[in-house]
Protein backbone atom coordinates (compact mmCIF):
# COMPACT_ATOMS: atom_id res chain seq x y z
CA UNK A 1 0.00 0.00 0.00
CA UNK A 2 2.68 2.39 1.02
CA UNK A 3 4.24 1.81 -2.42
CA UNK A 4 1.17 2.41 -4.05
CA UNK A 5 0.88 5.52 -1.99
CA UNK A 6 4.14 6.20 -3.11
CA UNK A 7 3.44 5.81 -6.66
CA UNK A 8 0.43 7.84 -6.79
CA UNK A 9 2.10 10.68 -4.84
CA UNK A 10 5.03 10.71 -7.72
CA UNK A 11 2.24 10.67 -10.76
CA UNK A 12 0.19 13.47 -8.79
CA UNK A 13 3.49 15.67 -9.09
CA UNK A 14 3.00 16.70 -12.25
CA UNK A 15 3.27 20.60 -13.13
CA UNK A 16 -0.54 21.16 -13.57
CA UNK A 17 -1.95 19.24 -10.15
CA UNK A 18 0.48 21.08 -8.29
CA UNK A 19 -0.70 23.94 -9.77
CA UNK A 20 -4.17 23.41 -8.98
CA UNK A 21 -3.36 22.19 -5.45
CA UNK A 22 -1.17 25.81 -4.73
CA UNK A 23 -4.57 27.84 -6.52
CA UNK A 24 -6.55 25.73 -3.77
CA UNK A 25 -4.73 25.74 -0.84
CA UNK A 26 -4.51 29.45 -2.13
CA UNK A 27 -7.97 30.09 -1.72
CA UNK A 28 -8.80 28.32 1.78
CA UNK A 29 -5.90 29.89 3.14
CA UNK A 30 -7.04 33.17 2.09
CA UNK A 31 -11.06 32.66 3.45
CA UNK A 32 -9.71 30.80 5.95
CA UNK A 33 -7.11 33.89 7.40
CA UNK A 34 -8.73 36.48 5.54
CA UNK A 35 -10.89 37.84 8.73
CA UNK A 36 -8.12 38.59 10.75
CA UNK A 37 -6.49 41.15 8.15
CA UNK A 38 -9.71 42.85 7.75
CA UNK A 39 -11.78 44.93 10.55
CA UNK A 40 -14.86 44.85 8.20
CA UNK A 41 -17.63 42.40 9.14
CA UNK A 42 -20.24 40.92 6.89
CA UNK A 43 -23.37 43.03 7.70
CA UNK A 44 -21.75 46.07 8.92
CA UNK A 45 -22.66 49.10 6.82
CA UNK A 46 -20.47 51.81 5.67
CA UNK A 47 -22.49 54.67 4.60
CA UNK A 48 -19.51 56.71 4.10
CA UNK A 49 -18.68 54.11 1.12
CA UNK A 50 -21.66 52.85 -1.10
CA UNK A 51 -20.66 51.06 -4.28
CA UNK A 52 -17.43 52.46 -3.63
CA UNK A 53 -14.87 50.65 -5.85
CA UNK A 54 -11.40 48.43 -5.13
CA UNK A 55 -8.67 49.98 -3.59
CA UNK A 56 -6.16 48.56 -1.99
CA UNK A 57 -4.89 51.47 0.02
CA UNK A 58 -8.64 52.15 1.02
CA UNK A 59 -10.93 50.93 3.53
CA UNK A 60 -12.53 48.31 1.37
CA UNK A 61 -9.79 46.03 -0.77
CA UNK A 62 -12.92 44.62 -2.81
CA UNK A 63 -14.81 48.14 -2.63
CA UNK A 64 -18.62 47.76 -1.49
CA UNK A 65 -22.09 46.84 -2.67
CA UNK A 66 -25.09 49.20 -2.61
CA UNK A 67 -25.54 48.98 0.61
CA UNK A 68 -21.81 49.98 1.65
CA UNK A 69 -21.09 46.31 2.43
CA UNK A 70 -17.40 45.08 2.53
CA UNK A 71 -17.20 42.93 -0.48
CA UNK A 72 -14.12 41.77 0.99
CA UNK A 73 -16.02 40.13 3.71
CA UNK A 74 -18.56 39.07 1.98
CA UNK A 75 -16.59 37.23 -1.12
CA UNK A 76 -14.32 35.54 1.60
CA UNK A 77 -17.47 34.22 3.45
CA UNK A 78 -18.85 33.31 0.29
CA UNK A 79 -15.84 31.23 -0.40
CA UNK A 80 -16.32 29.44 2.68
CA UNK A 81 -19.80 29.05 2.83
CA UNK A 82 -19.64 27.72 -1.31
CA UNK A 83 -17.02 25.26 -0.01
CA UNK A 84 -18.69 23.98 3.11
CA UNK A 85 -21.39 23.11 1.26
CA UNK A 86 -20.00 21.29 -1.65
CA UNK A 87 -17.58 19.48 1.02
CA UNK A 88 -20.65 18.72 3.31
CA UNK A 89 -23.60 17.96 -0.18
CA UNK A 90 -20.78 15.81 -1.26
CA UNK A 91 -19.88 13.74 2.01
CA UNK A 92 -24.06 13.07 2.01
CA UNK A 93 -23.54 11.86 -1.82
CA UNK A 94 -21.07 9.45 -0.74
CA UNK A 95 -22.44 8.12 2.43
CA UNK A 96 -25.98 7.44 0.36
CA UNK A 97 -23.61 6.31 -2.98
CA UNK A 98 -21.74 3.96 -0.91
CA UNK A 99 -24.69 2.72 0.72
CA UNK A 100 -26.61 1.96 -2.62
CA UNK A 101 -23.82 0.49 -4.46
CA UNK A 102 -22.14 -2.03 -1.90
CA UNK A 103 -25.34 -3.50 -2.14
CA UNK A 104 -26.59 -3.76 -5.61
CA UNK A 105 -23.09 -5.27 -6.66
CA UNK A 106 -22.40 -7.50 -3.64
CA UNK A 107 -26.01 -8.82 -3.88
CA UNK A 108 -25.88 -9.11 -7.85
CA UNK A 109 -28.18 -10.92 -10.14
CA UNK A 110 -31.84 -9.57 -9.57
CA UNK A 111 -31.26 -7.08 -7.06
CA UNK A 112 -28.46 -5.27 -8.59
CA UNK A 113 -30.66 -5.58 -12.10
CA UNK A 114 -33.43 -3.96 -10.23
CA UNK A 115 -31.37 -1.28 -8.36
CA UNK A 116 -29.58 -0.04 -11.59
CA UNK A 117 -32.55 0.37 -13.68
CA UNK A 118 -33.50 2.84 -10.72
CA UNK A 119 -30.18 4.39 -11.10
CA UNK A 120 -30.83 4.49 -14.86
CA UNK A 121 -34.13 5.66 -15.02
CA UNK A 122 -33.40 8.38 -12.45
CA UNK A 123 -30.07 9.39 -14.29
CA UNK A 124 -32.32 9.96 -17.32
CA UNK A 125 -34.13 12.49 -15.66
CA UNK A 126 -33.97 16.39 -15.09
CA UNK A 127 -33.14 15.74 -11.30
CA UNK A 128 -32.25 19.74 -10.96
CA UNK A 129 -35.88 20.28 -10.92
CA UNK A 130 -36.29 18.22 -8.23
CA UNK A 131 -33.89 20.12 -6.72
CA UNK A 132 -35.39 23.39 -7.17
CA UNK A 133 -38.72 21.45 -5.81
CA UNK A 134 -37.28 20.80 -2.89
CA UNK A 135 -35.66 24.22 -2.07
CA UNK A 136 -38.33 26.10 -3.29
CA UNK A 137 -40.72 23.84 -1.84
CA UNK A 138 -39.72 22.93 1.92
CA UNK A 139 -38.11 26.21 2.84
CA UNK A 140 -34.78 27.70 2.03
CA UNK A 141 -32.21 26.47 4.17
CA UNK A 142 -28.98 25.02 4.21
CA UNK A 143 -30.26 21.02 5.52
CA UNK A 144 -32.37 21.34 2.98
CA UNK A 145 -29.92 22.51 0.45
CA UNK A 146 -27.41 20.35 1.79
CA UNK A 147 -30.27 17.02 1.77
CA UNK A 148 -31.31 17.54 -2.13
CA UNK A 149 -28.33 18.24 -3.59
CA UNK A 150 -26.38 15.22 -2.09
CA UNK A 151 -29.51 13.24 -2.80
CA UNK A 152 -28.97 14.02 -6.74
CA UNK A 153 -25.05 13.31 -6.67
CA UNK A 154 -25.17 10.03 -5.32
CA UNK A 155 -26.46 8.68 -8.41
CA UNK A 156 -23.17 8.55 -10.24
CA UNK A 157 -21.25 7.41 -7.11
CA UNK A 158 -23.34 4.54 -6.40
CA UNK A 159 -22.25 3.44 -9.91
CA UNK A 160 -18.35 3.72 -9.42
CA UNK A 161 -19.11 1.65 -6.17
CA UNK A 162 -21.01 -0.81 -7.61
CA UNK A 163 -18.25 -1.39 -10.03
CA UNK A 164 -16.00 -1.56 -8.01
CA UNK A 165 -17.70 -4.27 -5.07
CA UNK A 166 -18.15 -6.48 -8.25
CA UNK A 167 -14.49 -6.58 -8.97
CA UNK A 168 -14.24 -7.29 -4.67
CA UNK A 169 -16.69 -9.58 -4.62
CA UNK A 170 -15.01 -12.75 -6.11
CA UNK A 171 -11.96 -12.32 -4.60
CA UNK A 172 -10.67 -15.06 -1.65
CA UNK A 173 -11.15 -13.13 1.42
CA UNK A 174 -14.55 -12.74 0.52
CA UNK A 175 -15.28 -16.24 0.22
CA UNK A 176 -13.23 -16.87 3.96
CA UNK A 177 -15.65 -14.34 5.43
CA UNK A 178 -18.50 -15.90 3.84
CA UNK A 179 -17.42 -19.64 4.71
CA UNK A 180 -16.51 -18.44 8.24
CA UNK A 181 -20.16 -17.55 8.64
CA UNK A 182 -20.26 -13.53 8.60
CA UNK A 183 -23.58 -12.06 7.87
CA UNK A 184 -23.67 -9.86 4.29
CA UNK A 185 -24.43 -6.73 6.20
CA UNK A 186 -21.19 -7.24 8.28
CA UNK A 187 -18.93 -8.50 5.02
CA UNK A 188 -20.18 -5.22 3.08
CA UNK A 189 -19.21 -3.00 6.03
CA UNK A 190 -16.17 -4.78 7.11
CA UNK A 191 -14.31 -5.88 3.97
CA UNK A 192 -16.27 -4.36 0.72
CA UNK A 193 -16.00 -0.96 1.60
CA UNK A 194 -12.90 -0.48 3.28
CA UNK A 195 -11.20 -2.39 -0.17
CA UNK A 196 -13.31 0.14 -2.63
CA UNK A 197 -13.21 3.23 -0.54
CA UNK A 198 -9.60 4.45 -2.37
CA UNK A 199 -11.00 5.47 -6.00
CA UNK A 200 -14.21 6.13 -4.69
CA UNK A 201 -11.99 8.95 -2.74
CA UNK A 202 -10.96 10.03 -5.91
CA UNK A 203 -13.79 10.41 -7.94
CA UNK A 204 -15.64 12.02 -4.37
CA UNK A 205 -13.27 15.03 -5.16
CA UNK A 206 -14.49 15.47 -8.69
CA UNK A 207 -18.51 15.64 -6.97
CA UNK A 208 -17.11 18.86 -5.27
CA UNK A 209 -16.96 20.98 -7.77
CA UNK A 210 -19.53 19.92 -9.85
CA UNK A 211 -21.86 20.82 -5.93
CA UNK A 212 -20.44 23.99 -5.77
CA UNK A 213 -21.34 25.14 -9.31
CA UNK A 214 -25.01 22.97 -8.44
CA UNK A 215 -24.81 25.21 -5.38
CA UNK A 216 -24.21 28.59 -6.24
CA UNK A 217 -26.59 27.95 -9.21
CA UNK A 218 -29.45 27.38 -6.97
CA UNK A 219 -27.79 31.00 -5.02
CA UNK A 220 -28.30 32.61 -8.08
CA UNK A 221 -31.74 32.06 -8.44
CA UNK A 222 -32.47 33.08 -4.99
CA UNK A 223 -33.17 29.75 -3.86
CA UNK A 224 -29.95 28.92 -1.76
CA UNK A 225 -28.04 30.90 0.30
CA UNK A 226 -30.42 33.70 1.86
CA UNK A 227 -29.14 37.20 3.08
CA UNK A 228 -27.34 38.46 5.12
CA UNK A 229 -24.93 34.96 4.22
CA UNK A 230 -23.71 34.68 1.12
CA UNK A 231 -22.21 32.31 -0.81
CA UNK A 232 -20.44 33.15 -4.07
CA UNK A 233 -23.80 32.38 -6.37
CA UNK A 234 -25.14 35.21 -4.43
CA UNK A 235 -22.75 37.40 -4.56
CA UNK A 236 -22.28 36.60 -8.44
CA UNK A 237 -26.47 37.43 -8.82
CA UNK A 238 -25.80 40.40 -7.11
CA UNK A 239 -22.92 41.81 -9.10
CA UNK A 240 -24.87 40.57 -12.42
CA UNK A 241 -27.63 43.41 -11.47
CA UNK A 242 -24.96 45.97 -10.83
CA UNK A 243 -22.51 45.55 -13.36
CA UNK A 244 -22.92 48.38 -15.65
CA UNK A 245 -22.14 51.19 -12.26
CA UNK A 246 -20.20 48.62 -10.42
CA UNK A 247 -18.56 45.68 -12.40
CA UNK A 248 -16.05 44.61 -9.61
CA UNK A 249 -19.00 43.23 -7.98
CA UNK A 250 -19.59 40.69 -10.66
CA UNK A 251 -15.85 40.21 -11.53
CA UNK A 252 -14.10 39.77 -8.25
CA UNK A 253 -16.63 36.62 -6.54
CA UNK A 254 -16.94 35.72 -10.48
CA UNK A 255 -13.43 34.93 -10.60
CA UNK A 256 -12.99 33.57 -7.17
CA UNK A 257 -15.56 30.80 -8.17
CA UNK A 258 -13.94 30.62 -11.81
CA UNK A 259 -10.59 29.50 -9.83
CA UNK A 260 -11.72 27.73 -7.60
CA UNK A 261 -13.62 25.23 -9.91
CA UNK A 262 -10.86 25.41 -12.48
CA UNK A 263 -8.32 24.47 -9.34
CA UNK A 264 -10.74 21.38 -7.94
CA UNK A 265 -11.29 19.97 -11.61
CA UNK A 266 -7.78 19.69 -12.40
CA UNK A 267 -7.27 18.65 -8.91
CA UNK A 268 -10.00 16.06 -9.34
CA UNK A 269 -8.58 14.97 -12.62
CA UNK A 270 -5.02 14.32 -11.62
CA UNK A 271 -6.30 12.63 -8.64
CA UNK A 272 -8.50 10.46 -10.51
CA UNK A 273 -5.29 9.23 -12.98
CA UNK A 274 -2.84 9.01 -10.17
CA UNK A 275 -4.74 6.39 -8.26
CA UNK A 276 -6.23 4.77 -11.51
CA UNK A 277 -3.83 1.44 -10.56
CA UNK A 278 -6.09 -0.90 -12.68
CA UNK A 279 -5.95 -2.60 -9.47
CA UNK A 280 -8.75 -2.15 -6.29
CA UNK B 1 -35.20 -1.18 -36.09
CA UNK B 2 -39.10 0.87 -35.87
CA UNK B 3 -40.22 -1.98 -33.45
CA UNK B 4 -37.23 -1.14 -31.27
CA UNK B 5 -38.48 2.38 -31.29
CA UNK B 6 -41.81 2.05 -30.79
CA UNK B 7 -41.41 -0.63 -27.61
CA UNK B 8 -38.62 1.66 -26.14
CA UNK B 9 -41.28 4.44 -26.76
CA UNK B 10 -44.03 2.68 -24.82
CA UNK B 11 -41.51 1.76 -21.88
CA UNK B 12 -40.95 5.59 -21.66
CA UNK B 13 -44.53 5.43 -20.65
CA UNK B 14 -44.57 4.26 -16.95
CA UNK B 15 -40.93 6.37 -16.24
CA UNK B 16 -43.28 9.17 -17.27
CA UNK B 17 -45.89 8.57 -15.13
CA UNK B 18 -44.15 7.52 -12.05
CA UNK B 19 -42.65 11.28 -12.88
CA UNK B 20 -45.88 13.08 -13.02
CA UNK B 21 -46.93 10.87 -9.90
CA UNK B 22 -44.10 12.01 -8.02
CA UNK B 23 -43.99 15.62 -8.70
CA UNK B 24 -47.45 16.29 -8.50
CA UNK B 25 -47.86 15.01 -5.05
CA UNK B 26 -44.29 16.53 -3.88
CA UNK B 27 -46.02 20.02 -5.35
CA UNK B 28 -49.11 19.58 -3.03
CA UNK B 29 -47.38 18.29 -0.19
CA UNK B 30 -45.68 21.46 -0.02
CA UNK B 31 -46.55 24.36 2.43
CA UNK B 32 -49.03 26.82 1.18
CA UNK B 33 -51.13 27.15 -1.53
CA UNK B 34 -51.26 29.30 -5.09
CA UNK B 35 -53.73 31.87 -3.92
CA UNK B 36 -51.84 32.69 -0.01
CA UNK B 37 -50.38 35.75 -1.75
CA UNK B 38 -53.85 37.67 -2.54
CA UNK B 39 -54.07 39.34 0.69
CA UNK B 40 -56.84 41.00 -0.12
CA UNK B 41 -59.35 38.29 -0.68
CA UNK B 42 -62.14 37.61 1.41
CA UNK B 43 -62.42 33.79 2.84
CA UNK B 44 -65.40 33.49 0.42
CA UNK B 45 -63.85 34.52 -2.55
CA UNK B 46 -60.42 32.59 -1.42
CA UNK B 47 -62.86 29.44 -1.38
CA UNK B 48 -64.89 30.05 -4.59
CA UNK B 49 -61.46 30.40 -6.16
CA UNK B 50 -60.07 26.90 -4.63
CA UNK B 51 -63.34 25.37 -6.23
CA UNK B 52 -63.31 26.73 -9.47
CA UNK B 53 -59.49 25.29 -9.91
CA UNK B 54 -60.81 22.25 -8.17
CA UNK B 55 -58.53 22.79 -5.37
CA UNK B 56 -61.03 22.01 -2.84
CA UNK B 57 -61.52 18.72 -4.02
CA UNK B 58 -59.69 15.71 -2.11
CA UNK B 59 -56.09 15.40 -3.16
CA UNK B 60 -56.77 11.44 -5.14
CA UNK B 61 -59.66 12.88 -7.42
CA UNK B 62 -57.60 16.10 -8.22
CA UNK B 63 -54.43 13.78 -9.04
CA UNK B 64 -57.03 11.80 -11.12
CA UNK B 65 -58.49 14.59 -13.45
CA UNK B 66 -54.76 16.06 -14.21
CA UNK B 67 -53.58 12.82 -15.10
CA UNK B 68 -57.04 12.08 -16.95
CA UNK B 69 -56.25 15.88 -18.48
CA UNK B 70 -52.67 14.80 -19.27
CA UNK B 71 -53.08 11.94 -21.20
CA UNK B 72 -55.35 14.11 -23.79
CA UNK B 73 -52.30 16.52 -24.05
CA UNK B 74 -54.83 19.19 -21.65
CA UNK B 75 -51.81 20.74 -19.25
CA UNK B 76 -54.20 22.71 -16.87
CA UNK B 77 -54.61 26.33 -16.53
CA UNK B 78 -52.23 28.32 -15.16
CA UNK B 79 -52.63 29.66 -11.54
CA UNK B 80 -50.94 32.77 -11.66
CA UNK B 81 -50.98 33.85 -15.78
CA UNK B 82 -54.66 34.28 -15.19
CA UNK B 83 -56.93 33.15 -18.72
CA UNK B 84 -53.95 31.58 -19.95
CA UNK B 85 -53.61 28.02 -19.81
CA UNK B 86 -49.92 25.89 -19.50
CA UNK B 87 -50.47 24.44 -22.90
CA UNK B 88 -50.02 28.17 -24.62
CA UNK B 89 -47.74 29.63 -21.92
CA UNK B 90 -45.33 26.82 -23.26
CA UNK B 91 -46.50 26.99 -26.78
CA UNK B 92 -45.49 30.77 -26.29
CA UNK B 93 -42.10 30.42 -25.01
CA UNK B 94 -40.72 26.56 -26.13
CA UNK B 95 -39.59 27.73 -29.63
CA UNK B 96 -37.50 30.25 -28.04
CA UNK B 97 -35.85 27.57 -25.46
CA UNK B 98 -35.89 25.04 -28.33
CA UNK B 99 -33.49 27.60 -30.74
CA UNK B 100 -31.35 28.27 -28.08
CA UNK B 101 -31.05 24.80 -27.09
CA UNK B 102 -30.62 23.28 -30.66
CA UNK B 103 -28.11 26.46 -31.44
CA UNK B 104 -25.94 25.07 -28.34
CA UNK B 105 -26.22 21.78 -29.25
CA UNK B 106 -25.44 22.22 -32.66
CA UNK B 107 -22.48 24.32 -32.01
CA UNK B 108 -20.46 21.92 -29.15
CA UNK B 109 -21.04 19.07 -31.74
CA UNK B 110 -19.88 21.30 -34.92
CA UNK B 111 -16.70 23.02 -32.86
CA UNK B 112 -15.81 19.88 -30.15
CA UNK B 113 -15.50 17.12 -32.59
CA UNK B 114 -13.10 18.83 -35.18
CA UNK B 115 -11.30 20.73 -32.35
CA UNK B 116 -10.62 17.64 -30.02
CA UNK B 117 -9.77 15.47 -33.50
CA UNK B 118 -7.06 18.55 -33.82
CA UNK B 119 -5.63 17.99 -30.67
CA UNK B 120 -5.20 14.66 -30.37
CA UNK B 121 -2.93 14.80 -33.92
CA UNK B 122 -0.92 17.49 -32.54
CA UNK B 123 -0.65 15.69 -29.14
CA UNK B 124 1.68 17.67 -26.66
CA UNK B 125 2.09 20.72 -28.67
CA UNK B 126 1.08 24.56 -27.63
CA UNK B 127 -1.96 24.05 -29.97
CA UNK B 128 -3.47 21.18 -27.70
CA UNK B 129 -2.17 22.87 -24.12
CA UNK B 130 -4.15 25.53 -25.16
CA UNK B 131 -7.19 24.09 -26.10
CA UNK B 132 -7.06 21.54 -23.20
CA UNK B 133 -6.61 24.41 -21.08
CA UNK B 134 -9.54 26.13 -22.52
CA UNK B 135 -12.05 22.74 -22.22
CA UNK B 136 -11.55 22.58 -18.49
CA UNK B 137 -12.24 26.83 -18.59
CA UNK B 138 -15.25 25.80 -20.20
CA UNK B 139 -16.07 23.18 -17.92
CA UNK B 140 -15.50 24.79 -15.40
CA UNK B 141 -16.82 28.35 -15.12
CA UNK B 142 -20.50 28.39 -15.40
CA UNK B 143 -22.79 29.97 -17.87
CA UNK B 144 -24.26 32.49 -14.97
CA UNK B 145 -20.97 33.62 -14.79
CA UNK B 146 -19.75 33.41 -18.25
CA UNK B 147 -23.22 35.43 -19.69
CA UNK B 148 -22.93 38.41 -17.39
CA UNK B 149 -18.68 38.93 -17.78
CA UNK B 150 -19.74 38.31 -21.42
CA UNK B 151 -22.33 40.67 -21.88
CA UNK B 152 -20.05 43.35 -19.75
CA UNK B 153 -17.09 43.07 -22.22
CA UNK B 154 -19.31 42.71 -25.33
CA UNK B 155 -22.74 44.99 -24.47
CA UNK B 156 -21.82 47.40 -22.09
CA UNK B 157 -17.64 48.22 -22.81
CA UNK B 158 -17.44 47.76 -26.33
CA UNK B 159 -21.23 47.75 -27.19
CA UNK B 160 -20.91 45.29 -30.22
CA UNK B 161 -24.23 43.19 -29.03
CA UNK B 162 -26.87 44.06 -26.59
CA UNK B 163 -26.68 42.90 -23.13
CA UNK B 164 -29.91 41.53 -23.13
CA UNK B 165 -33.44 41.62 -24.54
CA UNK B 166 -35.57 39.68 -27.40
CA UNK B 167 -36.37 40.57 -31.36
CA UNK B 168 -37.45 37.97 -33.01
CA UNK B 169 -35.12 36.48 -36.03
CA UNK B 170 -32.13 38.45 -34.47
CA UNK B 171 -28.79 36.99 -34.25
CA UNK B 172 -27.28 39.59 -32.16
CA UNK B 173 -29.58 39.27 -29.37
CA UNK B 174 -29.13 35.34 -29.42
CA UNK B 175 -25.58 35.22 -29.76
CA UNK B 176 -24.37 35.61 -25.95
CA UNK B 177 -26.31 33.42 -24.52
CA UNK B 178 -25.81 30.73 -27.00
CA UNK B 179 -21.95 31.30 -26.66
CA UNK B 180 -22.84 30.76 -22.73
CA UNK B 181 -24.61 27.81 -23.01
CA UNK B 182 -22.17 26.11 -25.62
CA UNK B 183 -19.05 26.61 -24.01
CA UNK B 184 -19.58 23.89 -20.80
CA UNK B 185 -20.57 20.82 -23.55
CA UNK B 186 -18.22 22.06 -25.90
CA UNK B 187 -15.19 22.06 -23.24
CA UNK B 188 -16.48 17.88 -22.69
CA UNK B 189 -17.14 17.33 -26.29
CA UNK B 190 -13.33 18.32 -27.09
CA UNK B 191 -11.91 16.51 -24.53
CA UNK B 192 -13.83 13.22 -24.76
CA UNK B 193 -12.96 13.28 -28.40
CA UNK B 194 -9.61 14.17 -27.94
CA UNK B 195 -9.39 11.49 -25.79
CA UNK B 196 -10.53 8.75 -27.74
CA UNK B 197 -9.17 9.79 -30.86
CA UNK B 198 -5.59 9.12 -29.25
CA UNK B 199 -6.78 5.73 -28.59
CA UNK B 200 -8.14 4.88 -31.73
CA UNK B 201 -5.33 6.49 -33.73
CA UNK B 202 -3.08 3.65 -31.82
CA UNK B 203 -5.23 0.78 -32.90
CA UNK B 204 -3.89 -1.25 -35.74
CA UNK B 205 -6.35 -1.66 -37.77
CA UNK B 206 -5.23 2.27 -38.19
CA UNK B 207 -1.48 1.56 -38.97
CA UNK B 208 -2.66 -0.98 -41.65
CA UNK B 209 -4.65 1.98 -43.23
CA UNK B 210 -1.35 4.01 -42.88
CA UNK B 211 0.83 1.36 -44.47
CA UNK B 212 -1.29 1.00 -47.38
CA UNK B 213 -0.74 4.90 -48.14
CA UNK B 214 -4.12 6.39 -47.01
CA UNK B 215 -4.06 9.95 -46.79
CA UNK B 216 -4.68 11.32 -43.45
CA UNK B 217 -8.42 12.54 -44.29
CA UNK B 218 -9.40 9.29 -45.03
CA UNK B 219 -8.04 7.53 -42.27
CA UNK B 220 -10.08 10.15 -40.10
CA UNK B 221 -13.11 10.39 -41.70
CA UNK B 222 -13.61 6.79 -43.04
CA UNK B 223 -11.62 4.87 -40.50
CA UNK B 224 -11.31 6.73 -36.94
CA UNK B 225 -14.05 9.46 -36.82
CA UNK B 226 -16.76 6.81 -36.04
CA UNK B 227 -15.47 4.60 -32.97
CA UNK B 228 -14.09 7.86 -31.80
CA UNK B 229 -17.18 9.27 -31.43
CA UNK B 230 -18.77 6.72 -29.20
CA UNK B 231 -18.54 8.34 -25.93
CA UNK B 232 -19.53 11.45 -27.93
CA UNK B 233 -22.25 10.26 -28.43
CA UNK B 234 -23.75 8.77 -25.09
CA UNK B 235 -22.50 11.93 -23.78
CA UNK B 236 -25.29 13.44 -25.87
CA UNK B 237 -28.17 13.20 -23.42
CA UNK B 238 -25.95 14.42 -20.26
CA UNK B 239 -25.13 17.62 -22.05
CA UNK B 240 -28.75 17.99 -23.32
CA UNK B 241 -29.51 18.11 -19.31
CA UNK B 242 -26.69 20.64 -19.13
CA UNK B 243 -27.90 22.87 -21.32
CA UNK B 244 -31.91 22.58 -19.99
CA UNK B 245 -30.60 23.24 -16.87
CA UNK B 246 -28.16 26.22 -18.09
CA UNK B 247 -31.30 28.00 -20.33
CA UNK B 248 -33.36 28.15 -17.06
CA UNK B 249 -30.84 30.97 -15.55
CA UNK B 250 -29.25 32.41 -18.88
CA UNK B 251 -32.48 33.22 -20.29
CA UNK B 252 -33.58 35.06 -17.06
CA UNK B 253 -30.23 37.29 -17.53
CA UNK B 254 -30.73 37.66 -21.07
CA UNK B 255 -34.35 38.44 -20.84
CA UNK B 256 -35.27 35.93 -23.41
CA UNK B 257 -38.92 34.93 -23.54
CA UNK B 258 -38.50 31.40 -23.33
CA UNK B 259 -40.02 28.72 -21.28
CA UNK B 260 -37.01 28.67 -19.01
CA UNK B 261 -38.41 31.33 -16.23
CA UNK B 262 -41.39 29.79 -15.51
CA UNK B 263 -39.56 26.48 -13.97
CA UNK B 264 -38.59 28.59 -10.92
CA UNK B 265 -41.48 31.11 -10.94
CA UNK B 266 -43.90 28.59 -11.21
CA UNK B 267 -42.56 26.73 -8.35
CA UNK B 268 -42.03 30.38 -6.16
CA UNK B 269 -45.39 30.80 -7.33
CA UNK B 270 -46.99 27.54 -5.89
CA UNK B 271 -48.55 27.46 -9.60
CA UNK B 272 -49.35 23.55 -9.93
CA UNK B 273 -49.85 23.15 -12.83
CA UNK B 274 -47.22 24.94 -14.48
CA UNK B 275 -44.44 23.61 -12.57
CA UNK B 276 -45.95 20.09 -13.25
CA UNK B 277 -46.36 20.86 -17.02
CA UNK B 278 -42.46 21.89 -17.47
CA UNK B 279 -41.58 18.75 -15.75
CA UNK B 280 -43.72 16.58 -18.14
CA UNK B 281 -42.21 18.81 -21.11
CA UNK B 282 -38.58 18.98 -19.87
CA UNK B 283 -38.50 14.71 -19.35
CA UNK B 284 -40.49 13.83 -22.29
CA UNK B 285 -37.50 15.75 -23.86
CA UNK B 286 -35.19 14.06 -22.11
CA UNK B 287 -36.25 10.36 -22.48
CA UNK B 288 -36.93 10.95 -26.49
CA UNK B 289 -33.31 12.40 -26.76
CA UNK B 290 -31.78 9.29 -24.77
CA UNK B 291 -33.90 6.97 -27.19
CA UNK B 292 -32.19 8.76 -29.80
CA UNK B 293 -29.03 8.77 -28.56
CA UNK B 294 -29.37 4.85 -27.99
CA UNK B 295 -30.12 4.62 -32.00
CA UNK B 296 -27.39 6.60 -33.02
CA UNK B 297 -25.11 4.30 -30.93
CA UNK B 298 -26.05 1.52 -32.63
CA UNK B 299 -25.39 3.24 -35.90
CA UNK B 300 -22.24 4.15 -34.90
CA UNK B 301 -21.10 0.94 -33.65
CA UNK B 302 -22.12 -2.28 -35.69
CA UNK B 303 -21.47 -4.51 -32.55
CA UNK B 304 -24.51 -2.84 -30.57
CA UNK B 305 -27.97 -4.93 -31.61
CA UNK B 306 -31.16 -3.48 -30.54
CA UNK B 307 -33.21 -5.68 -28.78
CA UNK B 308 -36.42 -4.60 -26.68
Amino acid sequence: MSVLAAEAWRRLRTGKAMGALWVTALILAFTLLGPLLNPNGIEAIDWSHVASSPSLTGAHWFGTDRLGRDLFARTLEGTRVSLAVGLLASAVSLVFGIGYGAVAGYAGGRTDHLMMRIIETLSGLPLIFFVIFMTVLFGRNEYVLFGSIGAVGWLTMARIVRGQTMSVRRREFIEAAVVGGARSGRIIWRHIVPNVIGPVIAYATLTVPQIIMLESFLSFLGLGIQEPHASLGTLIAEGAGEMEAAPWMLLIPGAFLAALLVALNVLGDALRDALDTGDA
Amino acid sequence: MLRYFLIRLAGAIPTLFAVVTIAFFLVHAAPGGPFDQEQTLTPEIQANLQRAYGLDQPIWTQYTRYVAGLARGNFGPSFKYKDFSVTELIADGFPVTLELGTLAMALALAMGVPLGTWAALRRDSVGDHATMALSVAGIAVPSFVLLPFLGLVFGIRLHWLPVAGWEPLSVAHLLLPVVALTLPPLGVITRLTRANMLEVLRSPYIRTARAKGLSLRAILLRHALRPALLPVASYLAPAAASIMTGSLVVESIAGLPGIGRYMVQGALNRDYTLVLGMVVIYSTLLIVLGLLVDLLYAWLDPRVRLHA
